[in-house]
């Protein structure tokens, strides 16, 4: 293959957002669900009450079967990087395999040795052994997370690198301002947080259903109220880590914040819409408005991306036109980015020519524009200027859905909790059906959350240096059009045997066995 | 502690992985035995719980070894999975209908019902260890695949490597030496899984099946592995030139002997292996009261894979060597991290004992108790 073909960076692009969205489906409930029954089984050991065990196993049970597929969607997510992205894996593989191979040694090994004593070791180890292990499995998904989402967040931000034009990639040299890099702290936070929360409304919905069924009560309130209280500990911080999230996206990525808000016209004092509808075919540079209907919070979006209410936000136009102040002087325009990240690819040939003939002088001045360029790499892959934009309704709506449903939710689990501790939650059958059916809307504010992050940050694979077209693998798009298939369909399937499952052992209900409290 | 040391000490870890990985297989070799050893519904049940309780510590190692690849040496995770595809996309395939079979298998409401699921996991036990096997011999026989880095900067087709036969990996099958490895691999997870069984069900008739079955499977594993071996010490290998970094133009004869030959102690780690494999594999065999055959086939594997990743790697040997285009071929050298990584990735490496030593107490404290038939509707099966 001479020349990449266009569809092929779509199909690997389908391929990866189909594994990552399912996999996606399966985390959040690992680490939510993972903090419920850990301190039910905690309450469990402390005071030596059977109902609490029982209900840990049952909730264990879910677990088990949605780890299960969780794990053999994320194998593929891993393997993908090379497969599917085989430039990235070399051009950034100093960086980002770094992490990966953490996550395996630390995260997925501690997983899949406890995770066996949690479901088969109640006979086989001690109580206390048996309470480590499951928390361990907890801490392993959560470490798990923060890995990955170390990795994730650099994409977004890369920090603690530089290029090294000999290798033709770039190499880490600051391993923790990788690991603590304000975008990675703010990510790990936030989605472990987000999978509280949809862990928390999975409980709270199946519980209800048993309320329904006027089966199990006893266990379903018990579970409604460790669940609603994680819920409200994860959605609250979810918002605070969310505020941190919008303010990184501000300094680091302004054009993702410039989507999620559909901001074409920037400037200062800028509202936050909290509500609208954008004009359909709305693009850069055409005279429409940008919203056919727009509700917005005054001076907020200037407030959270700058800390000032009066702040200067920069728009889609803005950002590819350039022009505007910045602490670091005036903005390029995309089109002059284009043209620093052509001059850094010509003096990067030209270096690697002179190193070749052994032309120090030559190789020198090459080396000194290409690090004068580098930052805008990436810029010259562009063929125009409207490349930079990513897809502006995709994006603001994902946002949109994300906040109002996390703002519901943080509504439903004041009120479950309330009712829950007046002891009324019992009787009030019409929350009871709202909180059985918000457990897909758990599902879908975690999703379009992603969708946010990931669209977002298109066109770029890792932002600024390597557009998506630059990381692909040179494979004929036949066969990634079939394995998106195979995997659409395998993964689909499975999917739908996951809830038939999960359906039919909720019904069976938590085992109840007559064994005497123990004293503790 | 120079480069070379990092570079060394991470094809180490890499080879210890690949070895960790292969003595896992057991796992997948159990599950090429369910029809066989599984006849009865309670015995199949046993042997699915038994492996149950291990199959992830398979899967992890597997990931775990892609990712410490990925870490240490970037550009083979390039060059081999975007180029291999196919080879690579059907283990994962293989892998992820194991993932969720374990669980499935048992509960109603599957879908796909509960033959599906174990015709699952002995797809994955036949295509796991066949697959494997054939794609690490390629690091002895070579792929047709070309590095040029200078691609980075051409806009219409900035990939730096790409592959060179349409079929992206299948074509490994065509070369009756990678069958051979496979096959090789696979009969030996399947004796790793009898002893695994002998070991771990308290069944006095699985037991005896098994060691019946570890004969069958010991005979082509011993076959197979042998003309492998025979065939890789009398190989030509690629040398790389340790000062200029280029590849011989000119392939090195008997190169893997060679390379014994220069480390002795590989040369003693590859016969106290194969003298492990086969007293665990003849003990086990003939005398009906011996149970712990895993303990010593287990190691020897490791031993045996470890050395043969060993000298894949070093003493300047090309470890991924390129059939079109020479100086593409893959060293440790060439295709690793950078210096800091690696000795970041180094101080990680550190933790490892520590995660091995809570395997072994989980995996004793699970297995102090041998699986029993009333084990089966207790947890689950």
């Amino acid at each position: 293959m001479d020349q990449i073909d266009v569809s092929l960076i779509d199909w690997s692009r389908a391929q990866f957002a189909l594994t990552a969205a399912y996999h996606w489906l399966f985390v959040p409930l690992t680490l939510g669900l993972g903090i419920v029954m850990g301190v039910m089984e905690t309450i469990y050991y402390r005071t030596g009450d059977l109902k609490w065990k029982q209900t840990a196993k049952f909730w264990m049970k879910l677990f088990g079967i949605n780890f299960a597929i969780g794990v053999a969607t994320g194998i593929i997510l891993e393997f993908e990087f090379g497969t599917n992205w085989s430039n990235y894996s070399w051009f950034v593989g100093d960086i980002f395999g770094a992490p990966l191979a953490i996550e395996g040694i630390f995260a997925f090994f501690m997983e899949a040795t406890f995770i066996a004593v949690m479901f088969f070791g109640w006979n086989r180890v001690s109580k206390g052994f048996h309470l480590v292990s499951t928390w361990l499995v907890v801490f392993g998904a959560t470490l798990s997370a923060l890995w990955i989402l170390v990795a994730n967040a650099w994409m977004q931000y890369p920090v603690g690198m530089e290029f090294n034009p000999d290798t033709v990639r770039n190499e880490m040299n600051d391993f923790w301002a990788l690991v603590f890099s304000p975008v990675a702290i703010n990510k790990f936070f936030h989605t472990v947080l987000s999978g509280w929360m949809l862990g928390a409304a999975f409980v709270v919905g199946i519980s209800s259903w048993f309320l329904l069924k006027k089966r199990e009560t006893v266990f379903a309130r018990d579970s409604i109220k460790i669940a609603a209280i994680v819920g409200m500990i994860g959605i609250l911080l979810s918002a605070w880590t969310g505020g941190g999230s919008a303010y990184q996206v501000a300094q680091k990525q302004p054009m993702k914040l410039a989507a999620m808000e559909g901001l074409y016209e920037g400037g200062n004092s800028v509202g936050l819409v909290g509500v609208g509808i954008l004009t359909p075919g709305k693009e850069y540079g055409d005279d429409k408005e940008a919203f056919v209907f727009d509700f917005r919070f005054p001076k907020v979006l200037s407030f959270l991306s700058t800390r000032d209410f009066d702040g200067y936000v920069p728009g889609i136009n803005n950002l590819v036109e350039g022009g505007y102040d910045t602490p670091e002087g005036k903005a390029l325009s995309i089109a002059e980015k284009m043209e620093k990240g052509k001059i850094a690819k010509a003096a990067l040939n030209r270096y690697r020519e002179a190193q070749k003939e052994g032309n120090e002088t030559v190789a020198a001045e090459a080396r000194k524009t290409l690090d004068e360029n580098f930052k805008h790499f990436g810029y010259g892959y562009f063929e125009s200027p409207e490349d930079a934009v990513p897809n502006v309704p995709l994006v603001f709506y994902s946002f949109r859905i994300m906040v109002i449903l996390a703002a519901f939710f943080l509504v439903l689990f004041v009120l479950v909790w309330f009712l829950i501790y007046k002891k009324k939650f019992e009787n009030t059958r019409w929350l009871q059906w709202i909180c059985l059916f918000s457990i897909p809307l758990a599902y879908i504010a975690s999703q379009a959350g992603w969708v946010v992050a990931e669209v977002g940050r298109q066109p770029w694979a890792i932002q600024d240096i390597m557009p998506v077209q630059a990381a692909i693998s040179n494979i004929d798009t036949g066969s990634v059009k079939l394995t998106f298939f195979i995997f659409l369909t395998l993964f689909t399937v499975l999917l739908i045997a996951e809830i038939g499952i999960m359906v039919k052992q909720i019904k069976k209900g938590p085992e109840f066995i007559n064994e005497k409290n123990e004293e503790n | 502690m120079d480069y070379s040391f990092y570079q060394h000490y991470w094809w180490f870890l890499i080879s210890l992985l690949g070895a960790l990985l292969v003595f896992l297989l057991f796992v997948q070799g159990g599950q090429s035995l369910i029809y066989t050893l599984g006849k009865k519904e309670n015995h199949l049940n046993m042997m699915l719980l038994s492996l149950k309780m291990k199959w992830e510590l398979t899967f992890t190692t597997l990931v775990t070894f892609g990712g410490a690849f990925f870490a240490s040496f970037p550009l083979f995770y390039s060059t081999s999975f975007g180029g291999a595809y196919w080879v690579w996309m059907l283990i994962l395939f293989s892998f992820v209908v194991q993932a969720v079979s374990y669980e499935f298998i048992a509960k109603k409401g599957g879908l796909l019902g509960n033959r599906t699921y174990k015709a699952f996991l002995f797809l994955n036990g036949l295509l796991g260890p066949l697959l494997l096997g054939a794609a690490v011999s390629t690091f002895f026989t070579g792929s047709e695949f070309v590095v040029n880095k200078g691609n980075i900067t051409d806009l219409a087709m900035p990939v730096i490597s790409s592959w060179e036969n349409p079929l992206h990996g299948l074509e490994a099958v065509g070369n009756i030496w990678n069958v051979f490895l496979g096959l090789a691999v696979f009969f030996l997870a399947r004796c790793l899984g009898c002893l695994y069984f002998i070991n771990n069900l308290d069944d006095s008739e699985i037991r005896k099946n098994a060691r019946k079955q570890l004969l069958y499977n010991a005979i082509p594993f011993l076959l197979f592995f042998l003309l492998y071996l025979g065939m890789l010490l009398l190989k030509d290998g690629w040398a790389e030139d340790p000062v200029t970094k280029l590849i011989s133009s000119e392939p090195e004869p008997l190169k893997y002997w060679h390379n014994l030959l220069a480390m002795p102690w590989a040369l003693a780690m590859l016969v106290i292996g194969v003298v492990l494999v086969l007293y665990g594999f003849g003990r086990s065999a003939f005398q009906k009261k011996f149970i712990y055959g895993i303990w010593y086939a287990g190691p020897g594997v490791i031993l045996v894979v470890l050395v043969l990743f060993l000298i894949a790697g070093f003493n300047n040997t090309s470890y991924y060597p390129s059939l079109t285009s020479t100086q593409s071929s893959l060293t440790i050298t060439n295709s690793c991290s950078s210096l800091f990584t690696l000795k970041a990735m180094s101080v990680v490496s550190l933790f490892i004992p520590f995660v091995a030593a809570y395997i072994w107490y989980a995996w004793r404290s699970l297995d102090k108790k041998k699986v029993k038939s009333s084990d089966v509707s207790e947890d689950g099966y």
